[in-house]
């Protein structure tokens, strides 16, 4: 080890948890093997909605192999147990109960309304078809519109309504800003428009599993979960099981984006099951359950409203949203919509803003977290809109995001929201991005193309995105009515050897953790990165946290890793210091030493290691430990931004995009590790651009799931999507000693609207300004031929003069 | 998911598992590669008593000539098809269509016959068979016989073929030195086709002399575009003139509705991508 060692930080360090995840010689929840395991099956429901005549579980429980056949009246007899909801957002929010198994009322297709616990996983599915279960179908309730109107069939006949929650934020009521109906009614252009958030399915690789050893006094669970924390919480909270008597593990996970946030009846269903029967079960999900099951994401109707100045000033905004809670609240679900409420306003000084989003019950599959939750809705609905301004202003899209973003040197700027922004800057990563992207000439390319008809159309769309991440202040989750706090937890063990182990409250399912935080211990304590090993994911180890989701782990859960560290060069100073027989104020640490200023005389953090595990000779009063652990709570969130450049080409004969080139330059901050930060704008790329172009649920009018199935339900491969071009500029945070941002959702929040924008673009001469997203091809092809309104979209709204986007009437009435 | 329980037959001949068939009764099926079956089974769509697995059949496997035809054994995998000289050489069609068809480990397992005998009409290697004039030889309890391919597909998933049939051969007439192209349309790379045309033209000096067209997932069966076809014959290839073909495409067809395409929509796929087939197939 020598002074002038290369930092770590920084370094595009190959991922050392990548080898025992692609071989798969690890363990999954899956392959964990108990002695006396049985297996669980759960019979879900075929139904949208229907009440449960009868259920008769006899010849199920003299199939073979079968132990017991649980109904909700077995396993929850006083019908006594809701799952949990985290985040009621208003005080008279609705909260309908959610069973561990349905008792009366199925209210989505894919509820469980029993369970089989048998020998073997084989025995249990063939055991399903035994049962026999007699329904009385209702009334569906699909459509949002629909289900707040007058006389609407009821999800839940006892709460009188279909709406859950009504969620308010005014600029001028909150004294951040003024009034947008004032800025509405006098403002030279208005533009309003509808857009469509189609519901997605968070496609993880692994499917939902768990495994429960009651055998011994302290249960555990195996989950594949992001939040093995707050399931040991909540599990004890729903269930009554003292909380020191559970244990919760989260092996490898593969894969979660935020659809692996729930607390799920079927890991309710496992604690009770195991119990009862007083032997270890194990319950896992086929990929069709994961489909019918498993939460969703997305589906909100956007009505957005924006007015300008001629010359391109944006003088409001208003929002007001619908979002399809599905049949029941998810465990942070209701409050996905209202992480959106602070990212309309995106980068742009808006003067007046109002938001206003009614959650909606309706008979379909619970919604929750998807990887951005609420921001890339919201970020989709201000880029686009921004697009349509520009169209309307005859202004170029970048000039009117110009005109209105936030510059440079304006930072910290408090928002139209309240919320502070520490850091950006928005003109050098666009001018890096259009430079790469080649705009000009894409832009001379495109009025060739128009002009000689060409079959093959071209379009540029842009995204200049922000998203606030690091999920979060304690104090703002709290105004927030959110159930906890978002601090994170780290603690450093220090080894006789000098190697380091480290916890962690994060809990990494695929993001890399175990290599960026070595790098972090690396540069901290100054011992070698391999040398340190990361402990994560198991409550007794790591026995506090607040888990992975919302792109905080390094913002918040890498902080807090520092924190501890430098607890352990404090406590190890003196100790040095004693060693050296030198005053700790004439030493200085650097490297993984301890030197005496001015000198070569020098101690190394393992020196000091052992000589505190021999406590042989400390300095008097100085415990015999340099393990430190340390929790930190973010004062702000972390804004990274970047901007977005796509190009599309349309095959206007059969509708297809095909992307040319997608260029974005993310502002990341200080990047501990720049190919994982490649990876995760990678993948988040993929995702926002299956949002855009491929992915999206459909149900039949019964309610049925149609695209069940990865043979329906659309998820590109590296076939189908272009090669990237990803580069960063680097404002480091000011909220945070790395100067770090997150940047595991920031791909998908930007795509999406930088596809769609480019598609449109591509053929607006068409008479188009909006396709209903998926994009598929008959759907451009339909917009082509016959203009917007028979696009399968929503529409616009009312129509007025000029091209159709202008509401004469102001929007305000 | 798991499938229901089932018996497991593997024989080694075509006699075998002809007898293996015939014994079964009528809730047997042939497994060949399984690429479509295992689905179906593991998702309880189907719940056969016995499943007769064709992999160690060895004589159903390969491609040989037979004077002016070439013979493809029924379990002969996509993988091998892609990879054979005969078949490039005399049905090139074949080979094109083919290589579309979904990803290196499905073409290591799935076969020819197994994806002629599911008839799958949005499968991609129907529409080939048909346009390349294929007889389909069949080996049942009492003997073999030959169907031609415009008499095997009869509906949505069914064929000519008996309960205690089996699909051995297909014989493809030689199409020695046709060009050929299948034009594919589907939503992502491994998703089924929408649409997609065959086409396989012999030229002269510019002129189409005899041109094979077919249509995939243009209705219950593959269709054969015999206005496109007639049109073309004796053609200079050309902008106009194949766009004047490819307007018949849509003709007798009754394609499927479904979220990825409507009625209107297929029917004017079907005329662009034959369009853009012949184009390649001619080299206009």
């Amino acid at each position: 080890m020598t002074a002038t060692i290369e930092p770590e930080v920084g370094k595009s360090r190959r991922r050392k948890e990548d080898e025992r995840l692609i071989t798969g010689r690890t363990r999954w929840t899956d392959n964990i093997t108990l002695p006396g395991l049985l297996h669980m099956a759960v019979l879900r429901s075929p139904f949208a909605h229907a009440k449960i005549v009868s259920i008769d579980t006899s010849a199920a429980k003299s199939a073979p192999g079968v132990i017991a056949v649980y109904t909700a009246k077995d396993l929850d007899p006083d019908g006594s147990i809701g799952m949990p909801c985290a985040w009621p957002i208003t005080p008279d929010m609705k909260a309908p109960r959610r069973p561990v198994l349905a008792s009366d009322t199925v209210n989505f297709a894919g509820e469980g309304v029993a369970v089989v616990v048998a020998r073997s996983s084989a025995e249990a599915h063939d055991a399903l078809e035994e049962i026999d279960v007699e329904y009385d179908e209702l009334p569906v309730v699909l459509d949002m519109e629909a289900a707040i109107a007058d006389g609407a069939p009821l999800v839940h006949e006892d709460l009188g309504t279909n709406t859950s929650a009504v969620w308010k934020f005014d600029s001028a009521e909150a004294g951040t800003g003024g009034n947008v109906e004032d800025a509405i009614s006098s403002s030279e252009v208005v533009l309003k428009r509808r857009f469509r958030q189609q519901r997605l399915v968070p496609a993880f690789m692994e499917p939902r599993a768990c495994v429960v050893d009651p055998t011994s006094t302290q249960i555990t669970m195996w989950s594949a979960t992001q939040v093995p924390h707050i399931l040991r919480v909540m599990s004890a909270l729903t269930l009554g099981i003292p909380e020191h008597k559970l244990r919760v593990i989260a092996p490898d996970v593969g894969g979660g984006f935020g659809g692996k946030i729930g607390v799920l009846p079927e890991e309710m269903m496992s604690l009770l099951v195991a119990r009862k029967l007083g032997k270890p079960v194990k319950w896992n999900e086929t990929r069709s359950e994961t489909m019918l099951a498993a939460h969703h994401g997305r589906d909100q109707i956007q009505d957005i409203t924006i007015s300008a100045t001629r010359d391109g000033q944006v003088t409001g905004l208003k929002v007001e949203l619908l979002a399809n809670l599905g049949a029941y609240n998810g465990l942070v679900g209701p409050g996905v919509p209202i992480l959106g409420a602070f990212m309309f306003n995106a980068i742009y000084k808006i003067p007046a803003y109002h938001f206003a989003c009614t959650n909606v019950y309706t008979t379909t599959t619970l919604t929750d977290a998807y990887r951005g939750a609420g921001r890339p809705e919201a970020t989709f609905a201000i880029e686009r809109i921004m697009d349509e301004l520009a169209v309307e202003l005859g202004l170029d899209p970048l000039e009117l995001r110009e005109k209105n973003w936030i510059k440079h040197e304006e930072f910290p700027f408090t928002t139209v929201c309240g919320l502070t922004y520490d850091s950006g800057n928005y003109e050098a990563a666009t001018e890096k991005a259009k430079q790469l992207f080649d705009y000009d000439g894409l832009r001379a390319e495109q009025e060739r193309r128009r002009a000689s008809k060409d079959k093959v159309q071209l379009g540029i769309g842009i995204s200049t995105f922000t998203e606030m991440c690091g999920l979060a202040p304690s104090r703002v989750l709290g105004s927030l009515d959110y159930g906890a706090g978002g601090w994170e937890y780290a603690s450093i063990r220090m080894l006789p050897t000098g190697k380091v182990e480290v916890t962690t409250g994060a809990s990494a399912h695929g993001q890399g953790h175990e290599t960026a935080w070595s790098q972090i211990v690396a540069d901290q304590l100054g011992v070698a990165f391999e040398d340190v090993e990361i402990l994560h994911g198991d409550t007794q180890s790591s026995h506090k946290g607040m888990d992975t989701y919302g792109s905080r782990s390094l913002v918040v859960g890498g902080i807090a890793v520092i924190k501890a560290a430098e607890k352990v060069i404090a406590k190890a100073k003196p100790i040095a210091a004693h060693l050296l027989e030198c005053a700790e104020d004439d030493l200085e640490f650097a490297g993984g030493k301890f030197t005496v200023r001015g000198t070569d005389t020098a101690t190394t953090m393992g020196d000091v290691a052992l000589a505190v595990f021999a406590a042989h000779n400390l300095p008097d009063g100085v415990e015999p430990s340099l393990d430190s652990d340390a929790t930190f709570d973010p004062e702000n969130f972390s804004f990274p931004h970047g901007t977005h450049l796509c190009a599309a080409e349309v095959d206007t004969e059969t509708g297809r995009i095909k992307l040319r080139s997608y260029v974005c330059v993310d502002d990341v901050g200080v990047a501990v590790n720049p190919l994982i930060v490649e990876g995760q704008v990678h993948g988040g790329l993929a995702q926002g651009i299956a949002q855009a172009l491929f992915e999206g649920t459909e149900h039949d009018e019964s309610g049925t799931l149609t695209t069940g199935t990865f043979a329906d339900y659309l998820l590109p491969s590296a076939a189908d999507l272009p090669s990237f071009t990803t580069d960063r500029t680097e404002t480091p945070s000011t909220t945070n000693p790395l100067g770090a941002k997150g940047v595991g959702e920031a791909g998908t929040i930007a795509s999406t609207p930088a596809v769609v924008n480019a598609a449109i673009d591509a053929v607006r001469h068409f008479g188009v300004d909006d396709i209903e997203m998926p994009l598929t091809p008959m759907r451009v092809w339909h917009a082509i031929q016959h203009g917007t309104t028979d696009a399968g979209g929503p529409g616009r709204g009312e129509a007025g003069g000029g091209l159709g986007s202008i509401d004469a009437t102001g929007g305000a009435q | 998911m798991i499938p229901a329980p089932f018996d497991y037959v593997r024989p080694s001949t075509v006699d075998e598992a002809v007898q293996a068939l015939a014994s079964a009764g009528e809730d047997a099926k042939v497994l060949a590669g399984g690429q479509s079956l295992l689905p179906v089974l593991r998702m309880r769509l189907a719940a056969p008593t016995t499943l007769i697995d064709l992999g160690r059949v060895a004589e159903l496997r390969g491609v040989r000539e037979d004077g002016d035809t070439l013979v493809i054994g029924a379990m002969t995998t996509h993988y091998d098809v892609q990879r054979d000289a005969l078949v490039a050489a005399h049905a090139a069609l074949l080979k094109e269509a083919t290589d579309t068809v979904a990803d290196p480990q499905i073409r290591h397992r799935g076969t020819l016959g197994g994806a002629i005998a599911h008839a799958d009409p949005a499968g991609d290697l129907l529409a080939p068979v048909l346009a390349l004039d294929a007889s389909l030889v069949v080996a049942g309890p009492s003997g073999r016989r030959t169907v031609p391919a415009a008499d095997f597909f009869r509906d949505l998933f069914t064929t000519a073929l008996a309960a205690d049939e089996l699909l051995v051969e297909i014989r493809i007439p030689k199409h020695t030195g046709w060009r050929a192209h299948y034009e594919k349309f589907n939503r992502v790379a491994q998703a089924w086709s929408m649409v997609a045309v065959a086409v396989t033209v012999r030229t002269e000096a510019g002129v189409i002399e005899e041109a094979r067209v077919a249509l995939t997932n243009m209705g219950s069966t593959p269709v054969r575009a015999s206005g496109v076809e007639a049109a073309l014959v004796g053609v200079q290839a050309s902008a106009d003139s194949i766009a004047a073909a490819a307007s018949h495409a849509a003709e007798g067809t009754n394609p499927p509705v479904d979220s990825n395409a409507d009625v209107e929509y297929r029917r004017h796929l079907a005329q662009v991508l034959t369009g853009r087939a012949i184009a390649a197939a001619a080299g206009a």
